[in-house]
């Protein structure tokens, strides 16, 4: 069995299958439906930019800070989903895997995907956003789409160690919960990396960027396409050490890839 | 495990050779970490290895009605699992050809928010069917499940009893090569029960490949052409359903059969070369209700008999004689010495169901058996009488 499975012409009419009666299912009983994947980042946005930019007045020291604030929520909201749907796709579908055989890798990528179509959706929220706040775009913005890439894969990894995972340990859904509270104060996504600077030192701010592979993919993420005053761990560590964290987050996909393959053989009889 | 590297004949559909399977259970699982931690620090890390499955290696043929039977926890529905793919067998191999459709747990899973419409679209695709071939089998699951009016429902509106038949509808009615059904008829209520049972008899006229198991001889001897009973893991027996539903029946007594009552053993004056139930000349073993048949019978007689001598008996499923033949009020003919043909023409008054034929000979005082279960065959239709009230009329003629 190999991931490449996936892109078989069944594995890709199944994937689609699943993505859309996921997002069918989402907004089901809602009266605003569909309207709500643009509404509650929106929202929620909103609620933050209150907060953090008028009564914190956090990021003064770095330019379209509350553009910067929105899109590291959004690219938040995607590991977020992503991990905690694979942490629950295999478990989830219990019912089918003791039915069907099918590849066993869908149930965690089609979560990935669904999370995926959601980030695209608020991206777009948030460039209509930056456009508002009058952030002046350059070529180097092109340069999201491999940082989206690596931070894709990074989920992903997670997402495939903690849905193969959670069949054995049922205790790592509270724990991932914490743990993902713990990620999301530790990466800079509502306080800008100067705060790190003036509180807990230079050191400590480039350690962040470099051991935390999320807090260098959002600052690489504001750095190119919002402002380039964001610091990035490029240019706090020499080249061949500043790619640790991409490398991180590649080997943590193969990890977790590799777990799950070894893991997904037992699934059927576990579940 | 479906692995194809090694070619299979042309004529076999399914080939499982030398699979074993085991589960680890272990003693005190630990579904959680404190489970996991009290384990640990009691000193429990063990596990138990349960070999569920050892040494299966059989064919099944393009055009089979496959049975499996065996007691419960025997590992009849594992092995089901694996042939389907679900579970990975630890050692040995599972050839299919073509594309295989299971019916295991009583469903192929659904999702209780998605419409009856969606599920199907869904579960088509869990199968492996593209979107097209879904729309082309859409009106035929939905017309076999009778469930047209409920199609934009979603199916937690559904009864289980409709959730079923969506379910099975699916699995026979989308265009796989295999079948594998698991316990379909335990379940249902008697018009469902019916409706699988028409669908088996077409399936098996229409020579399609299906793996049925079953706790119900009954079905056995009625639909399957070959069937394998499976004992501890190993199999037992393979071969013809009449000798592995009996194989299976005797397993519980504890005992061999023993031959009709009344009767002496098997007979010498008389052996039977052949026994078929013929519709206008052609062998039919399934019959529509008011269709009237001949039994033909090819008989080598040691001495002249008389022809009320000989007894064709028509069991029903239930062991009870429908009727025997040659009729009590014909008058008696002398079969000569040497081989016979004599063809029964009956009228058909029998009720649904099944029936086996036993041939015995009678000397005035005892009755001696010739053949057991020498032939077998089912009536299509509904279960409107439990056996013919009147005795049928036949005639019979002989050869020469």
């Amino acid at each position: 069995m190999s991931i490449l499975e996936i892109f078989s012409h069944k594995n890709w009419l199944l994937l689609k299958a699943m993505v859309s009666s996921d997002f069918k299912l989402r907004y089901k009983q809602s009266m605003l439906g569909y309207l709500w994947s643009v509404l509650k980042p929106l929202m929620l946005f909103g609620v933050m930019y209150v907060v953090f930019i008028h009564f914190l007045r956090f990021g003064d020291s770095v330019p379209h800070f509350s553009v910067g604030l929105l899109l590291g929520i959004v690219m938040w909201n995607f590991f977020s989903e992503t991990t905690s749907g694979g942490l629950n796709a295999v478990v989830g579908h219990g019912d089918l895997l003791r039915k069907i055989k099918f590849s066993k890798y869908i149930v965690v990528v089609s979560a990935a995907t669904s999370a995926l179509i959601n980030l695209g959706i608020s991206f777009v929220v948030v460039m209509l956003f930056a456009l508002a706040n009058g952030v002046h775009f350059t070529w180097s913005a092109l340069l999201i789409i491999p940082i989206f890439i690596e931070l894709f894969f990074l989920a992903l990894g997670v997402a495939f160690f903690l849905g193969a995972a959670y069949v054995y340990f049922r205790d790592l859904s509270p724990i991932w919960e914490v743990v993902m509270q713990a990620g999301f104060y530790a990466t800079p996504i509502i306080y800008p990396v100067s705060l790190v600077v003036t509180n807990a030192g230079e050191f400590i701010a480039r350690l962040q960027l470099l051991l935390n592979p999320a807090a260098q993919i959002v600052q690489d993420a504001r750095h190119v396409l919002i402002a380039p005053e964001n610091v990035t761990v490029w240019e706090n560590w020499p080249p061949y050490i500043a790619v640790i964290p991409v490398i991180l987050s590649f080997l943590i996909f193969l990890g977790g890839l590799k777990f799950y393959t070894a893991k997904s053989k037992s699934f059927a009889e576990l579940v | 495990m479906m692995n194809k590297e090694m070619q299979l004949p042309e004529d076999v559909a399914l080939r499982v050779t030398d699979v074993s399977k085991s589960f680890k259970l272990p003693t005190e699982r630990a579904g959680s970490l404190k489970n996991a931690l009290v384990n640990w620090a009691r000193g429990i890390r063990g596990y138990r290895i349960q070999q569920v499955l050892e040494g299966i290696t059989f064919d099944v043929h393009k055009g089979d009605f496959f049975g499996i039977v065996g007691k419960n926890g025997s590992g009849k529905s594992t092995l089901l699992k694996i042939i389907s793919g679900i579970y990975a067998a630890d050692t040995g191999t599972v050839q299919t050809v073509g594309k295989l459709v299971p019916f295991i747990e009583l469903g192929v899973g659904f999702n209780p928010e998605l419409t009856g419409r969606e599920n199907v679209y869904l579960n088509g695709a869990m199968l492996g069917f593209s979107n097209d071939e879904i729309d082309a089998m859409y009106d035929d699951i939905v017309e076999f499940a009778e469930l047209g009016d409920f199609m934009e429902q979603k199916l937690k509106n559904y009864s289980s009893g409709m959730q079923v038949r969506l379910a099975f509808s699916v699995a026979i009615k989308s265009q796989g090569d295999i079948l594998v059904l698991d316990e379909v008829l335990a379940v249902g209520d008697e018009a469902f029960q019916k409706k699988c049972q028409d669908y088996f008899f077409e399936a098996k006229r229409k020579k399609k490949t299906i793996i049925l198991v079953t706790h119900s001889m009954a079905d056995v001897r009625r639909y399957c052409n070959r069937a394998m009973f499976i004992q501890d893991g190993r199999i037992a027996q393979i071969g013809d359903p009449d000798l592995i539903a009996d194989a299976y029946s005797n397993s519980f007594l504890g005992t061999t059969a023993t031959v009709g009552s009344g009767t002496k053993g098997y007979g010498h004056d008389a052996t039977l070369d052949g026994i078929e139930i013929q519709v206008d000349g052609a062998e039919q073993q399934y019959l529509d209700q008011y269709e009237d048949f001949d039994i033909v019978v090819d008989l080598d007689c040691k001495r002249d008999l008389r022809s009320d001598q000989i007894h064709i008996d028509v069991v029903d499923g239930r062991g009870w004689m429908a009727f025997s033949l040659p009729n009590q009020g014909e008058k008696p003919f002398i079969i000569t010495k040497g081989k016979h043909r004599l063809t029964f023409h009956v009228q058909n008054v029998l009720a649904f169901g099944d029936y086996h034929i036993d041939v015995a000979f009678d000397d005035g005082n005892d009755r001696y058996l010739i053949a057991q279960r020498a032939y077998s065959f089912h009536l299509v239709g509904h279960a409107v009488a439990a056996s013919p009230l009147t005795v049928p009329h036949s005639t019979c003629v002989m050869d020469h």
